[in-house]
């Protein structure tokens, strides 16, 4: 249970709703179409001056040595920067602090940042970085996963765990071997998602000043200020009261704005040194160069099941490819094998994952961040095991999904599930029951469900503070500004602040003021990622909206000489149940309050309620509440090309209460056209460039146009399907919708191929080209699958051994020493 | 090169003056020389359509076109499109129905559909997808936006007018 909010959340059946619930135009929404919302490269000041950044030619290189005598004597040139004026490191998780600003001694991938140049304007910025002279000694470079596992020399970090793999874990939550061995049936497959990035259509930029008083302020496109603000008072030694983070409202962000970047650390040096505001955009090729996009993951499945089909133990390994930089890789790796356990019961279930050190742009959290790759196998795996053994893919699924409020092997605690009624809407609605293996040759239906987190139960820093703060500031106005951290990237994090404290206070979204993301003014929100913010942030909301309305329920009440309970907010009135015409204005119910309390605020926070895993590496995985999706997608293939078309996808999601249904929809809508992106078209691939030229691993596309991503002639229908059972974790009963229905479409569409025409697609993307392979190689009598031939031997760790909760189990590791706290290690320096 | 040039602009319904560096764009020369920050750019290389603009009532990508290309036509940015205080039933349709998530894509998305709904008033499905096509949007799926612009058709031709 919360250790803050217990006991005090809302419970929506109390009375009826007025805001929550009805669909409604955003509040930032007059800003966003009118072309006033100030994106960070829309923000310029008196005196400003432009960076721009050398970026290596080479994958992995020593810097030998580096010439800016010349770009110094450029016209227009104010500061030219290299690394050894900011050695401190930095890195958004505290065990992976591998990071520089530019590059001290050695570049790890095609586009590391070498140096800076300040000029006047961009041109002159950009002309004197192509003056800089930096001699290189080229080093070997690590091309992806698998070849990490066997270049042991040079290691790309020193604090690799064992050559260049970065990470191993391995968890293990009861006897797996022995289930598998007894089962009736044992599937064993292999599974390869590509890398693919977020491509929001805003460049990264950001303007670095300092204020009046002398403190450092940012303002920059980042879905993370509060960890940006860490970052730069680390890596630039400063207090952290002086600096001022400011995130301006992102042009998209799809978690590929969470890390602290080099560029921001960049512009701030600059302004320190200068005195003057230095703003920073990058070009869409550094953006693909900046990444942190889904990590590429190798997975292998063994999973036995009973004769009906019914998982009794699974055992899963992964292998991702991590890129240059630690980033959120920690706990991308733990990911990989946290939530199969929430959708469908798994007795038995080991999981171990390895996170490789390669020469390419480093991978973080994209949509769904983790969970989506080994979801792509687990639901293709199951639709293998639903044709081998005869069993309906909805049958299989439905007689074996997670009990509502339990505990999972692995110690996740389910609360709310609505997947069984996800799956009976996109049955029904596509009839999936009449229509699967009865369609005609070429078209086929596939089917996949999913769970995403309602926030991250554990921040990146371990801390007990609240998770997220609302503040409310009310006057004699009648105005009512509302305070948070949190940040708006489009999700409409704005509008559910501004919602819930409409709802509870009885006035309009529209008379609320919201202040978001502005480290010097608003309450610590951690920032918009891992699905948190409606939740937590929502539940902050409450708890301040509440006080606040308490203080004016006392002076109104005594106003009136009424009881308290008799009051009603609504309308932008309060007045009484029994006799409404008896009542206040809000505006005259907030002079009554202020004249009777003095000057009016309040405060709420949320901090998750405690996890009962007590293992090392439980800190990944738990969260206050988990989504639930289902899709079912129509797709026909052109047998002779290999030509995919998606003429209709319907969709399930478990969103506990739609706050409001217009931005809803739209988060289930933007989620299934990412997936169908990532199914059948999107892919960070790089290729090398021949050794004579430099070898490097370049980006095959690093350009709008060559990255293919859906346009508007490539959406299929959607029907979209919202169950709402509202969870009582939840503001108003609410749940995420931003990042669980992304995660069917992928093994959906795969599911559908082979539906239509028999083949077997177990990589990202599904390309008429591998259809095409596919389908030639069934046509030869051989296997009618292309994918990943097999798995590497990897030396894995003695596993963590937990009983899960039906062995007797206490959430602890029974083979290591106890250690206080082991849950939140991962996060520990 | 560098040698600036002056010349006038028809812009959103008023004469501007403006000097600029001949090898800059129209995108450069609005969000740069005259501070009309409402055009976005995505890409610069003509990829995106963040950066349309209507010249001449014809939707361009500011990020192609140089400033001196434009003479004498006529420039709409996303600055002139609301009447005054009033929303334009697009931006109203836009803003009521979730054709905007982050709003990024959302000028060059409602000057396109401008340029679509005054040459076609009541476009088809179809031809609303194919209008749009070269504006990308990562955040709405297309669905709420294409409704957006049949709402905006249907309040226009209420209104008897022309976009």
């Amino acid at each position: 249970m919360s250790e803050i909010n217990e006991g005090q959340l809302y419970r929506p059946q109390e009375r009826e709703l007025n805001v929550i619930g009805k669909p409604r135009r955003r509040v930032d929404a007059r800003a966003k179409v009118t072309g006033k919302t100030e994106f960070a490269d829309d923000l310029s000041l008196p005196n400003m001056l432009h960076c721009r950044l050398l970026r290596s030619p080479w994958p992995h290189a020593r810097i030998l040595s580096i010439d800016t005598s010349e770009a110094e004597a450029l016209p227009g040139v104010a500061l030219v920067m290299t690394g050894e004026l900011m050695p401190v490191s930095y890195g958004i998780l505290p065990v992976s602090q591998d990071e520089h600003p530019l590059a001290l001694e050695i570049v790890r991938h095609v586009g590391d940042p070498v140096a800076a140049v300040v000029a006047q304007t961009e041109e002159q910025a950009q002309a004197a970085c192509e003056a800089i002279k930096v001699d290189y000694e080229v080093l070997t470079t690590v091309k992806d996963a698998e070849h990490a596992l066997k270049v042991l020399e040079p290691k790309i970090h020193d604090y690799a765990q064992e050559g260049n793999i970065h990470k191993k874990v391995a968890l293990q939550f009861g006897d797996v071997d022995g289930a598998i061995e007894g089962a009736a049936h044992v599937f064993e497959d292999v599974f390869f998602y590509e890398g693919n990035t977020h491509l929001p259509i805003e460049q990264h930029a950001s303007l670095a000043d300092l204020d009046k008083d002398g403190n450092l302020v940012l303002q920059s496109s980042t879905q993370t200020p509060h960890y940006v603000h860490r970052a730069l008072s680390k890596a630039l030694q400063l207090e952290p009261h002086k600096v001022r983070v400011i995130a301006t409202p992102n042009g998209g962000g799809f978690g590929g704005k969470s890390d602290p970047f080099n560029h921001e650390l960049v512009v701030c040096k600059a302004a320190l040194m200068l005195g003057r505001p230095v703003k920073i955009c990058l070009s869409r090729e550094e953006v693909f160069y900046c990444h942190r996009g889904r990590h590429p993951v190798l997975m292998r499945f063994r999973t036995g099941v009973d004769e009906e089909g019914q998982v009794v133990g699974m055992d899963l390994e992964t292998l991702l490819d991590g890129g240059a930089f630690g980033s959120y890789g920690v706990a991308s790796t733990f990911y990989t094998g946290a939530l199969q356990t929430v959708t469908y019961q798994i007795p038995r279930y080991r999981f171990r994952g390895a996170r490789a050190f390669t020469n390419k742009p480093a991978c973080g959290p994209k949509r769904g961040h983790g969970t989506v790759q080994p979801r792509f196998g687990q639901e293709i795996q199951l639709d293998k095991i639903a044709v081998a053994l005869g069993k309906s893919p909805v049958d299989l699924r439905q007689n074996m999904l997670v009990e509502p409020n339990s505990l999972t092997a692995n110690y996740l605690t389910v609360g709310t599930i609505g997947l069984g009624e996800c799956i009976e809407k996109v049955v029904e609605g596509s009839r999936f029951r009449e229509r699967w293996g009865n369609l005609p040759e070429g078209q086929g239906l596939g089917l996949a469900c999913s769970s995403y987190l309602c926030g991250a139960g554990l921040p990146i820093y371990w801390n007990k503070m609240p998770h997220s703060g609302v503040q409310l500031r009310l006057d004699r106005m009648g105005a009512v500004t509302a305070f948070c951290g949190a940040t708006e990237i489009g999700q409409g994090s704005d509008d559910v602040l501004a919602g819930i404290v409409a709802e509870i206070l009885g006035i309009g979204p529209d008379d609320i003021h919201v202040r978001t993301g502005q480290t010097d003014i608003t309450p610590i929100d951690l920032g918009s990622y891992s699905s948190r913010v409606t939740l937590m942030m929502g539940n902050a909301a409450i708890e301040a909206a509440e006080r606040a309305r308490a203080m004016i329920s006392v002076a109104v009440a005594e106003k009136l000489d009424l009881p308290e309970d008799r009051l009603v907010f609504a309308g932008r009135r309060v007045f009484d149940r029994e006799d409404p015409e008896q009542g206040l204005s809000f505006r005259e119910a907030v002079v009554a309050a202020e004249a009777k309390h003095g000057t009016l605020g309040a405060t709420g926070s949320y901090r998750p309620p405690r996890s009962p895993a007590r293992f090392k590496g439980g800190g990944v995985g738990p969260s206050p509440a988990y989504s639930y999706s289902a899709a079912v997608v129509e797709v026909e293939v052109c047998p002779d090309t290999g030509w995919l078309h998606v003429p209709k996808i319907w969709i399930g999601h478990d969103i506990g209460r739609s706050l409001n249904p217009t931005l809803v929809r739209g988060q289930v809508e933007g989620s299934v056209y990412m997936g169908l992106g990532e199914a059948i078209m999107e892919e960070s691939a790089f290729r090398r460039l021949p050794p004579k030229r430099s070898h490097a691993s370049v980006h095959k596309f690093p350009s709008l146009l060559e990255y293919k991503s859906p346009t508007s002639l490539d959406m299929p229908e959607i029907v979209t399907y919202l169950i709402e059972e509202p969870d009582p974790k939840g503001p108003f009963g609410a749940k995420e919708v931003g990042q669980g229905p992304l995660l069917p479409i992928m093994p959906a569409v795969a599911n559908a191929i082979y539906d239509a025409v028999g083949v077997r697609i177990d990589e990202t993307p599904i390309t008429p080209d591998k259809v095409l392979r596919a389908l030639d190689a069934k046509r030869k009598g051989k296997e009618g699958r292309v994918g990943p031939k097999g798995f590497p031997a990897i030396g894995w760790p003695e596993p963590f051994q937990v009983p899960p909760p039906w062995e007797g189990g206490d959430g602890r590791a029974t083979n290591v020493p106890e250690r206080k706290k082991s849950a939140t290690e991962v996060f520990r320096k | 090169m560098n040698q600036k040039i002056l010349a006038t602009f028809q812009v959103n319904g008023e004469e501007r003056e403006v000097a600029f560096a001949p090898h800059e764009t129209l995108l450069e020369v609005l969000r740069e020389r005259m501070n009309l920050v409402g055009t976005k750019h995505g890409c610069e290389l003509g990829e995106c359509g963040a950066c349309a603009v209507l010249v001449d009532g014809q939707p361009v990508l500011s990020c192609l076109l140089l400033g001196l290309e434009v003479g004498d036509s006529v420039v709409e940015t996303i600055e002139g499109v609301a009447r005054g205080g009033e929303l334009h039933p697009l931006q109203e349709a836009f803003a009521d129905l979730g054709g905007s998530q982050c709003g990024y894509c959302t000028p060059g998305m409602v000057m396109t559909a401008k340029a679509l709904l005054d040459e076609t008033p009541t476009p088809s499905r179809a031809e609303i997808e194919e209008a749009l096509s070269g504006n990308l949007c990562r955040c709405t799926g297309y669905l709420q936006i294409f409704e957006s612009v049949e709402r905006a058709a249907e309040a226009l031709a209420c209104e008897g007018g022309s976009a």
